[in-house]
């Protein structure tokens, strides 16, 4: 299965060959030219009824993760982060290391011999390592180097009411949906375009739209969702099951309105749920793309993601469906001349 | 079977502190083939006895070794389905955070302790660890199918296989103290090579987190002249000090303190010296957190002795021992139970 692959592969920022690599098995005979640019890009080009726009579709191959910085004299690693993860989630986590992928552990004290108040407080990144069973440096030193990076170790699980949990879902939904647009819209001209380096500054996207220069860009994303108990509903930014999430505001574009209003009629014409992203932090390559060259129009389409930038994401089945169709629709509008 | 396999198999099963039942057939199918007779008494220890060579007035040594873990339990169900818990037995609850789960109930169902994206947290939470009382468990289910499937006080551990770590290291959640039933299984196979008097009873015990009850009980029960406990010791890692801790990979703890016998403890230091069988001390002054403070205070006082298997990260879900030091403990512990005779037991008790 499609996304179980793609979640399982490793694909840290600056990392993503692998992604990369699965990607580009499953698209070059449905595309009609593809390249990998010098920041390792893919840009592919669909050729289908000739438009007078010309629209980009884009998603993020790359994932939150970690990175060797040092190895003890216990043969103990230690390492920082890559992309925004929450400290507090590493403790106690299984973790893939290099592209061996070496099982390691990221331990912890033993409850015995803390204090009761170092409870309260999160472990920092530099009281933390990685343990891979190396009995001395010199043993460690002959599987891992400085500059390897980290991976949770978070296997593809259905689960629930139609739910999945996997590390990496933002953004390999957004990767999973663009290759199957890829393969199985046909009449339709598109630049698919899947970005390196999203998660640590929107690298890849910058490059990417100054090359393909477009009028009209998609972004495809997974993004935060918090339905907590409790909660006040305005600060819920999305909601499991609700349908695809679509942008209004971030850190880093202001929808276009008018654009995102022909998103939703879309969307109300074809009967697929919707709903708004309702916060405005977090941000995504639409940030690059809208300001690249003369500027153009964005929206960002995203499928809500529980427990984000965890290896425990979760998402629904019936969310990743909807966004699927929601961006048909929008193709088909597009061929029409519509959009 | 080998050491290794049933180790995997317990340690991939689950039996929270008080639930330890779905264990016993993987134990007594194990057991049997080593020993003359298994019992389970009624708070679901398992009593594997093995009959020393001499047939009248045999001594007895018992080996206790925990089957129970650490766990979580189920508090309360909200309005949106996510599970409430707290813990069985002393979890930090830093490890739990985005942890995936099974719970427990009609079925066993997977589950995940959830977190809050970092893009929505204020830079003052960084620093703050979050407590288990707001933690949730999503299982992907509405109130309702939530309430079918699940009650609360069912027991929740955490998902996690057994994994190969390089060389003979491993890592597995419940290690403590299933590396422990591991050792006296090891023990047994190797005392089907040798001769000795004392009659033997394997333990496994339960509900050892929370309070050693199946210890207090099993002890009263067998009545033993030598009471051993195998347990796990803190391994060594950089934030622990060294006379806290036990190196991995370089033999079992032997521990010294009051509640330890001091005449059984030397007889097993010599031993392992005369079988060139690595070991490391362990120091604790008082009671120790193992079921020899229940041996020592059962019925007139039981002589007793612990030995521990270095092991790291120790109530987390990723505790590391080394496969060797299993192998090292099993070995000492039988030839320590082969030394011991009726001759010569009353000289080694005597203070």
């Amino acid at each position: 299965m499609l996304l179980k692959q793609l979640t399982e592969a490793s694909g840290v920022s600056g990392n993503e060959k692998e992604v990369r690599d699965l990607i580009i098995a499953e698209i070059k005979d449905h595309v009609d030219s593809f390249k990998i640019d010098r920041i390792g890009n893919i840009i592919a080009y669909k050729k289908g009824k000739d438009t007078n726009k010309k629209l980009m579709i884009t998603a993020h191959m790359d994932e939150v993760g970690l990175l060797v910085t040092d190895i003890d004299k216990l043969g103990l690693l230690k390492f920082t982060t890559v992309g925004g993860v929450d400290k507090r989630i590493l403790v106690s986590k299984p973790v893939l290391v290099g592209k061996e992928k070496i099982d390691g552990v990221i331990g912890a004290k033993p409850i015995h011999l803390q204090k009761r108040q170092e409870w309260t407080r999160a472990l920092g990144i530099d009281e933390l390592y990685i343990d891979i069973g190396a009995k001395s440096k010199e043993e460690a030193e002959k599987l891992v180097q400085i500059g390897d990076y980290v991976i949770f170790k978070s296997d593809y699980i259905e689960f629930g009411d139609n739910l999945v949990k996997a590390k990496a879902l933002d953004n390999r939904v957004g990767c999973s949906i663009l290759i199957n647009l890829i393969k199985e819209v046909t009449d339709v001209s598109f630049y698919g375009v899947f970005t390196v380096m999203e998660e640590v500054g929107l690298i890849g996207a910058g490059p990417a739209a100054y090359e393909v220069d477009p009028d009209i860009s998609l972004v495809l994303e997974g993004t935060l969702c918090y339905d907590m108990p409790k909660l006040d509903t305005h600060l819920i930014p999305t909601y499991l099951n609700k349908g695809p999430a679509i942008s209004l505001i971030d850190r880093t574009t202001v929808f276009d309105r008018k654009f995102r209003e022909k998103i939703t009629s879309i969307a109300q014409k074809n009967n697929i749920p919707y709903q708004y992203r309702k916060t405005s932090m977090g941000g995504n390559d639409s940030g690059r793309i809208h300001t690249t060259k003369e500027g153009s129009v964005t929206t960002t389409i995203s499928v809500p993601c529980r427990y984000i930038h965890s290896p425990t994401s979760v998402m629904s089945k019936d969310d990743y469906n909807h966004t699927y169709d929601l961006l048909k629709a929008i193709l088909s509008e597009f061929k029409r001349e519509e959009l | 079977m080998d050491t290794k396999v049933l180790l995997e198999l317990l340690c991939n099963g689950n039996g929270v502190s008080g639930y330890e039942h779905n264990l016993q057939d993987a134990i007594k199918s194990a057991f049997n083939r080593y020993t003359n007779d298994i019992k389970v008494d009624k708070l679901g220890n398992i009593i594997a006895f093995k009959k020393g060579v001499s047939n009248s007035d045999n001594i007895r040594i018992m080996l206790a070794a925990h089957i129970d873990e650490i766990g979580l339990m189920v508090k309360d169900i909200e309005e949106n389905g996510f599970i409430r818990f707290t813990n069985i037995g002393g979890i930090d609850p830093r490890t739990i955070l985005g942890q995936e789960v099974i719970v427990h109930g009609k079925e066993d169902l997977f589950g995940v302790i959830g977190s809050k994206p970092p893009h929505l947290q204020e830079a003052s939470e960084h620093d703050k660890a979050i407590k288990m009382e707001d933690m949730i468990i999503d299982i992907g289910y509405s109130k309702e199918k939530v309430h079918s499937l699940i009650n609360i006080g069912d027991t929740i551990t955490i998902r996690r296989s057994l994994t190969n770590l390089q060389g003979s290291r491993v890592t597995a959640k419940a290690l403590d103290d299933r590396a422990g039933v591991a050792v006296i299984y090891e023990t047994m196979k190797e005392l089907n090579k040798m001769k000795h008097e004392a009659d033997v009873y394997f333990v496994s015990t339960v509900q050892e987190e929370v309070g050693m009850a199946g210890a207090i009980v099993s002890t009263f029960g067998i009545n033993p002249d030598i009471g051993i406990a195998v347990d796990v010791g803190f391994g060594a890692t950089p934030e622990l000090s060294k006379s806290d801790s036990l190196e991995l990979g370089k033999g079992p703890g032997i521990t010294l303190g009051g509640n330890i016998h001091p005449g059984l403890r030397k007889k097993l230091t010599e031993v392992a010296a005369e079988y060139n069988i690595p070991f490391q001390m362990e120091i604790t002054p008082g009671l120790t957190g193992t079921d020899a403070r229940a041996m020592i205070m059962t019925k007139e006082g039981i002589p007793s002795l612990v030995l521990s298997i270095p092991l790291r990260y120790m109530h987390t879900s990723v505790e590391v021992v080394d496969m060797v030091d299993i192998k090292h403990s099993a070995k000492l512990l039988a030839f320590f139970i082969a030394s011991i005779s009726n001759e010569n037991l009353e000289g080694l008790l005597c203070y």
